[in-house]
């Protein structure tokens, strides 16, 4: 059996149903004892990919790694993975203490009535052990398929979306627990999730997928604030997206052109090869001002800007800006209540840090990665 | 702003669970059974009912392809033919008519009882079916509760009777074929979500259309298969035609028997069966498609 | 989406409904017009169970019990086997039924498992081969089969091989059908589940396929069973001299009729009744909470 403490590795891995391409030419590498999180949108092939690493779909073409060993074409019984299913698919005909003690019994551990009652404790489920799975709510069957994955203490724990079905009380609570236990054992997990909150709370690194491959990998926070394409910047969180052209790239920065007003930004946010790009800035790092009343030294600006919607949100007022060229960009404010609201057809300027700024490759979508209106609840 | 729940990627019956290799071998013991004692019986018969008819049991028969052999078939029993489906076609009726009230009521009217009722209903499909049919025929006898009952309030004439006619045939078969139309009833009404038929008391405003319109719809494959395995075997049957009625009520499962066993006429019993069998397959292939359910079995 | 968990409640139906005028007895009488229908058909079911246990207790004048009932005795009961060949049929019956269900159902589980869990060219003419013969009328399965034993000089070795022949093949289609159901009806994930928590595929089979598909196969096995040993139609054109039970009460209904019949009638029901509710208690007990 593989060396279970070791890093989990996906090389070029492909996987073709039929013409259509799941997972195309994937490849990555998690670290032993990371949180690490897929997080893409319906049908992008997060769940094949973690099929593949759990030894339940052949891979067309590539490699699964576990340290140095290839486990690729192992049997799943044969592998330290284990996997919570996003049903939960515990065995409906043997009780929780059986469910749980499955995976001990089959490789023959002695002591395997002491480590199930422990595990059942771990997930708070210690006098439930004589029942059967449908006597159990939501919540409660989906922390039984967790300890009867995690008693196993595999090297790696695949969760496709564990949490798909609790309501959102009961998903905030388990995203804590099983940040918790993943601390507490140092196992290495990779969590399945539409959610981008939940992967970007849970995760040390999160990869974001679309269409089989893998847009942008890393830190939560490095994700979201500098993207790399159009995709990822709309997909996580919100993006405005300028047309800009990059007229000088001497020095360390970068200055473009967009519709007439000069804009800079730091070479290393430019992900964009060739002339013609866009430029995105996330909306809260957009700060709003009265036509020409503030100093602009040092930062970006767009001027010429009219309010044309306000609406309040309590803890933030969100304003729709018309620029001269007539897109619409969007700003979140904080209501500090330092100054009054800005109403309909109010003239304004536009600013914001280059250090906010990001500069991305013309030759995409500019609506990719857009939540259409079905995805929003 | 959470994403709704979405199933999770490959269903059952994708390409893991239904994997491609020897698994098919599987299949070959109870294929080879099905084809050495019914297609090659099935292909025999269809030789027999060629042979000619001037031969006989004892001094063997000639194959001549004696076509003529179905023209005779149809020809002397087509009445018999029309008697089985119409008394099959009533008896199904009948028993879609009872069963379903009865497999409803048990789905989602029988509350704890629900159990006790279904066992009832499979209980007399276990004591022999030619003692019940037996019991009818005493039942329905002339001197029998029924027909003495009927006659004192005036349904039936004085001189009337019920054994010997086609009112008894009918109700045997209804008789004996009820939990074949019950059970499929059952099993697929108490796969419909109750609350279903509840929104449709919401939005029709009568129980008839919500009905119509919701609950007969969704118990559609357990109408289709109930009537099939009503039917099928109503149509071949010959016992409750031969122990409540008389000749005149015979329908083509006696011939096909008599010939075979009384008269031996081989080629006579052959084209009988195979016009019986093609007809009901028939039968079948088109109400299938009318009802609308692709999965025969 | 999600539209079955938002969907109007019964409470809400009511008041829409009661805007009719009907009386509280009309009501009533409405909402359980169909439990009623149920219960009536079920008692025109159980008409003649009643007769045949009445009868069973009949002391016939004559020498056939088929007719009126006249006086009560026991005697019918303590002498079960007196009727010659009585028991011998019985004792057949049960042997045939009991080796043709056998047959049957680990043929037809072994092909529904194949239909259902493997693909392979020629799944839609299996279909079609099982299909066929639960469209086949018994008279003409059972002529089909005695032409075929006599074509190839069985026709003096009919008896009890040939009977489970026969009986296998009308049971097949009905276990095949029956298992596919509750095959089909399964999460192929459970069996994954149980492959990752590092079960080989004869465990995962052992410990997961096998349970879980064992009430449809039980099922099968009583359906077949109650098939064949009831059958009469076809089991008289494949039985040459040898009489199983059905045969028996067929033969005896020219002759005379001997009570122990209703005896064993009125035994038959008792036993499957038994059998069946202690099956219901079990099924009960072990699938509280079963999903
Ligand atoms: N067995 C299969 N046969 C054919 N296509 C498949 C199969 N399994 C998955 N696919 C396709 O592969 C793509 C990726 O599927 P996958 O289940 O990995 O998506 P996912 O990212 O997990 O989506 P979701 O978030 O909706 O669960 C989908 O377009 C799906 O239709
Ligand atoms: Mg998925």
């Amino acid at each position: 059996m593989a060396d279970r403490n070791a890093d989990l590795r996906l090389e070029n891995l492909t996987k073709r149903f039929g013409d259509f391409v799941a997972v195309d030419d994937l490849s990555l590498t998690v670290p032993n004892g990371s949180f690490f999180a897929l997080l893409g949108p319906s049908g992008c092939g997060k769940t094949t990919t973690l099929r593949m690493v759990a030894g339940l779909e052949d891979p067309t073409d590539g490699r699964v790694l576990i340290g140095e060993d290839d486990i690729t074409h192992l049997r799943p019984y044969k592998r330290p993975v284990n996997t919570v299913f996003q049903s939960y698919a515990l065995f409906p005909h043997l009780t929780i203490f059986e469910n749980v003690a499955f995976g001990l019994r089959r490789r023959g551990v002695k002591d395997y009535q002491q480590k199930t009652r422990d595990m059942l404790e771990l997930v708070e489920l210690g006098g439930y052990g004589d029942r059967k799975p449908g006597q159990l709510s939501g919540g409660q069957q989906q922390r039984v398929a967790l300890g009867r994955a995690l008693i196993n203490e595999p090297g790696v724990l695949l969760l496709d979306e564990p949490l798909g079905a609790l309501d959102l009380k009961l998903r905030r609570q388990m995203q804590i627990e099983l940040k918790r236990i993943q601390t507490e054992i140092e196992v290495t997990f990779v969590h399945v999730t539409h959610d981008q909150e939940e992967a970007m709370t849970m995760a040390d690194t999160i990869a974001v997928m679309n269409n089989g491959v893998i847009e942008q990998m890393g830190a939560p926070a490095d994700l979201y604030e500098n993207p790399v394409t159009t995709f990822v910047a709309n997909f996580l969180g919100q993006s405005n997206l300028v047309r800009a052209d990059v007229i000088d790239t001497a020095g360390g920065d970068v200055v473009v052109d967009c519709h007439g007003q000069k804009l800079r930004l730091a070479a290393s946010r430019s992900h964009a090869a060739g002339r013609s790009a866009w430029l995105g800035v996330r909306p809260e790092k957009v700060f709003v001002a009265a036509s020409e009343a503030e100093d602009h030294t040092g930062v970006n600006v767009l001027t010429g800007g009219r309010v044309t919607d306000v609406s309040f949100v309590g803890v933030s007022t969100q304003y729709l800006v018309a620029t001269p060229w007539g897109q619409e960009l969007m700003v979140f404010e904080q209501n500090t209540g330092r100054r009054p609201a800005f109403r309909n057809g109010d003239e304004v300027d536009l600013m914001w840090a280059p250090e906010h700024t990001f500069l991305l490759d013309a030759d995409q979508d500019a609506h990719a990665g857009l939540m259409t209106p079905e995805d929003i609840e | 702003m959470s994403a709704a729940p979405v199933p999770a990627g490959p269903q059952p019956g994708s390409e893991t669970a239904r994997r491609r290799g020897w698994g098919w071998l599987l299949l070959v013991p109870g294929m080879l059974w099905l084809a050495v004692f019914f297609l090659f019986p099935t292909v025999q018969l269809v030789f027999t009912s060629l042979y000619d008819p001037s031969g006989s049991y004892e001094q063997g028969y000639a194959m001549t392809w004696h076509v003529a052999n179905y023209v005779d078939a149809v020809r002397d029993t087509w009445n018999l033919f029309a008697r089985s489906f119409l008394y099959a076609g009533i008896a199904t009726g009948v028993c879609l008519a009872l069963g379903y009230p009865l497999a409803y009521a048990i789905a989602f009217k029988a509350g704890r009882w629900r159990n006790v009722m279904l066992v009832l209903v499979i209980a007399p499909f276990f004591t022999s079916f030619l003692l019940r049919t037996l019991s009818w025929r005493t039942i329905l006898s002339d001197q029998g509760p029924v027909t003495s009952f009927l006659q004192t309030i005036s349904v039936l004439p004085d001189d009337g009777r019920l054994l010997a006619t086609p009112v008894a045939v009918i109700a045997g078969l209804i008789y004996n074929f009820m939990p074949f139309m019950t059970l499929p009833l059952y099993a697929s009404l108490s796969k419909v979500d109750y609350r279903l038929i509840e929104a449709a008391g919401d939005l029709y405003s009568s129980p008839f259309t919500g009905f119509r319109k919701v609950t007969f719809p969704l118990s559609l494959p357990g109408v289709v298969s109930g009537t099939l395995l009503t039917f099928i075997p109503a149509c071949g049957d010959y016992i409750n035609a031969e122990l409540l009625g008389t000749p005149k009520q015979y329908m083509v499962g006696n011939r096909i028997q008599a010939a075979f066993l009384t008269e031996h006429n081989y080629p006579l019993a052959a084209s009988l069966s195979l016009i019986l069998m093609a007809l009901v397959v028939l039968m079948v292939v088109v109400y299938v498609r009318r009802a609308g359910t692709e999965e025969l079995v | 989406m999600a539209t079955d968990t938002r969907l109007p409640v019964a409470g809400r139906s009511r008041p829409r409904r009661s805007g009719r005028t009907r009386t509280p007895v009309g009501r009533w009488l409405a909402d359980h017009l169909v439990l009623f229908i149920g219960i009536l058909v079920l008692v025109y079911m159980f008409v003649p169970i009643g007769y045949i246990f009445a009868l069973s207790f009949n002391q016939p004048s004559g020498r056939s019990a088929t007719a009126e009932f006249e006086s009560f005795t026991w005697s019918n009961w303590t002498s079960i086997c007196e009727p010659e060949g009585l028991c011998d049929s019985l004792r057949l019956s049960v042997a045939v039924s009991l080796t043709a269900t056998v047959l049957a159902t680990v043929l037809g589980t072994l092909m529904a498992f194949a239909l259902v869990r493997h693909s392979f060219r020629g799944r839609a003419a299996s279909n079609l081969l099982i299909f066929l013969p639960m469209a086949t009328p018994e008279v003409v399965m059972g002529s089909s089969l005695l032409a075929m034993f006599v074509s190839v000089g069985l026709d003096g070795a009919l008896g009890f091989v040939t009977i489970v022949i026969a009986h296998v093949l009308f049971c097949l289609s009905f276990v095949v059908v029956t298992v596919k159901a509750r095959l089909a009806g399964m999460d192929a994930r459970l069996e994954q589940a149980a492959m990752d928590l590092y079960a080989n595929e004869w465990q995962t089979f052992r410990l997961v396929t096998l349970p879980l598909a064992m009430p449809g196969i039980v099922a099968a096995a009583l359906l077949a069973f109650s098939l064949s040993f009831d059958d009469f139609i076809v089991t008289n054109f494949t039985a040459g001299q040898s009489v199983t039970f059905p045969i028996f009460v067929y033969g005896s209904k020219l002759k005379d009729f001997p009570a122990q019949l209703f005896v064993v009638g009125s035994i038959m029901f008792l036993v499957s009744f038994v059998f069946v509710v202690a099956g219901e208690l079990w099924r009960r007990r072990r699938s509280i909470g079963l999903g």
